[in-house]
């Protein structure tokens, strides 16, 4: 099978309610749509896989059209490469967890399926859990069969449809983290609907920020957030960037891992993550700390060389949003109006960012 | 007793159920499932025989399968003997009677699906005949069971359609419980409470069944 394609959508609507939506998903991406409850999202997954049809649309996958009202082109669901994970997960009550799989295996000659199944369940981690309805599994279980399930027709395009509303807490983080790892083992194009930014920081690499049936912002989930760019995020989250970084080493005498982001290069605490993989890292703008000379005597990994990009205003008349860079890779730190003059924090002013070993939130 | 009615009681209870289960079923995931104008209508037409005097609905039938109706006239060219006062005739309104008790406890099984299901079902590749099969039909067992014992058992006890489109033939259209009316007639007490035991026994039989089998196919959720 040759790799995943581009993924092309622009969907219009004036009623029910005003939709207008037009992005694409690079292949192997994972695109995260991002808005409030209510904004158009699931109607756009659900135009993706064909169960909503709008009067004005067109998703192409790769050189595929699967809609094109112009051409009166509509691919039904059930022929369209796929993989859906629904809100509820929507599992099949009557059937147990190897039959739901199995379902989905339409695809496959007979004598093939039996193998197909073992391996996804290993996949998914449901070992000793095959016989089972889905009545009978916890939450996770459920989930995680629902992933397994969407990826059994060997799609090109897996659709999330908020996978995280229905766990809370450390289960969410866990099955955040299950989701990334399966990521790393299938090569395939995901879009995630989510209102939760934490599922954007931590899986996306594309964003698109839909408000009001409307796409207000679209890009890398890097360059958004390091311009401090996502709207509808309305103070509800402190500034931060978030990068995709490569673990350079681990150097377990000092218990500590090297990371390289574009032209950062950062010591974290131990970052469980093989040497070559990559790991999503979130920088607080609060946890960066701005310095004009080379501080000594400080418990201090990363004193990184910078520039001043920008200066806004930090949400609050005595603070300041500083927009960093360092060599090609951006940074964000918010700090008082009162450093922004003592240090003479201008447009273009040479500056040390420093960042706390610990401020770096790794996500691997 | 007459066995002779307590047969054709059961071969036209059986005949019913096998011929409008299919059919009822496809009529009420239309109904369950479809978005389109004049449903209620539609509804109200198949809810009609709950609430029509069996007499009322009988004339009609009378009527339509009459010599002088087109149906009438063409079931006799074909067959060789009048549609109305045979047993096709008998059951011909047997199923439309019937619509109502096969058609509802499968509609508000079929509408009981969760949206999400279907919609899974499609995701997983599962084309339209295949989501039926598949995904809809276990899941509306509960309800196709129930539809066909209540079919079943109402097609036993009906009356008045029977003896207003049947009268009462032996052998052809003469029914258990027209077989009941008619022995009491007679002052023939000991056949009556016999029959009238056994359609009895045969009801709660039924519901018992039903009630058993779909408790076990139920899902769990």
């Amino acid at each position: 099978m040759d790799g995943p394609g581009e993924l092309r959508v622009r969907l219009r609507q004036a009623a029910p309610f005003p939709l207008s939506v037009e992005f694409s998903a690079p292949p192997g991406s994972v695109t995260a749509l991002f808005g409030p409850s209510g904004s158009g999202k699931s109607t756009v997954l659900r135009a993706i896989a064909g169960l909503h049809r709008l009067d004005d649309a067109r998703v192409a996958c790769g050189g595929r059209c699967w809609t094109d009202t112009s051409t009166g082109t509509f691919l039904p669901a059930h022929q369209r490469p796929v993989g859906f994970v629904f809100q509820d997960y929507a599992l099949f009550p009557h059937l147990t967890v190897q039959a739901q799989l199995a379902l989905a295996l339409g695809h496959l000659p007979r004598t093939e399926r039996p193998t197909r199944i073992a391996a996804l369940i290993a996949l998914a981690r449901l070992e000793g859990l095959a016989g089972r309805k889905p009545a009978a599994l916890s939450g996770g279980e459920q989930q995680r069969v629902a992933l397994a399930r969407a990826l059994a027709r060997d799609p090109e395009v897996l659709l999330l449809d908020e996978p995280f509303a229905a766990v809370d807490g450390a289960l969410r983080e866990s099955l955040r983290h299950e989701l990334a790892a399966l990521r790393r083992q299938v090569s395939l194009t995901v879009v995630i609907v989510t209102h939760d930014f934490d599922d954007v920081a931590k899986l996306a690499s594309h964003l698109v920020v839909v408000e009001r049936g409307s796409v207000s912002a679209a890009g890398t989930v890097a360059d958004l957030t390091a311009r401090n760019a996502v709207p509808g995020l309305g103070g509800t989250r402190e500034p931060a960037v978030a990068l995709d970084a490569c673990v350079v080493e681990h150097d377990s005498a000092r218990q500590l891992t090297h990371l390289v982001a574009g032209t950062l290069s950062l010591e974290v605490p131990t970052v469980p993550a093989p040497v070559g993989s990559s790991v999503r890292i979130q920088i607080g703008a609060r946890e960066v700390i701005l310095a004009s000379r080379r501080p000594e005597g400080l418990s201090l990994h990363n004193v990184l060389e910078a520039r001043v990009l920008a200066v806004e205003s930090g949400g609050h008349e005595a603070l300041r949003l500083i927009h960093l860079a360092v060599g090609d890779s951006r940074l964000l730190s918010l700090v008082t109006a009162d450093a922004v003059r003592s240090l003479g924090l201008g447009c273009g002013a040479p500056v040390l960012a420093l960042v706390k070993a610990v401020a770096v939130e790794a996500f691997a | 007793m007459d066995w002779t009615a307590l047969t054709l009681s059961i071969r036209l209870g059986l005949l019913t159920v096998a011929l409008l289960v299919p059919v009822a079923f496809l009529l009420a995931r239309w109904l369950a499932f479809g978005r389109f104008r004049g449903r209620g209508f539609v509804e109200a037409l198949v809810a009609l025989p709950l609430i029509l005097p069996p007499t009322v609905l009988g004339y009609y039938l009378l009527v339509a399968f009459g010599r002088a109706s087109p149906l009438g006239q063409a079931f006799e060219v074909a067959v060789g003997h009048p549609l109305v006062f045979s047993f096709e005739g008998l059951l011909l309104a047997s199923l439309l009677v019937n619509l109502p008790f096969a058609v509802q406890p499968m509609q508000n099984a079929l509408a009981a699906i969760p949206p999400n299901l279907r919609d899974a079902a499609r995701c997983c590749g599962l084309s339209p005949l295949a989501a039926i099969r598949r995904v809809e039909l276990p899941l509306a067992i509960p309800g196709i069971a129930t539809a066909a014992v209540l079919t079943f058992a109402h097609t036993l006890g009906e009356f008045g359609v029977v003896l207003m489109v049947g009268g009462s033939i032996p052998g052809e259209t003469r029914t258990v419980a027209i077989a009941i009316y008619d022995r009491v007639q007679a002052f023939d007490d000991a056949s009556a409470g016999l029959m009238a035991l056994v359609l009895l026994t045969l009801s709660l039989l039924a519901l018992g069944i039903t009630n058993t089998l779909a408790r076990r196919v139920a899902p769990r959720s």
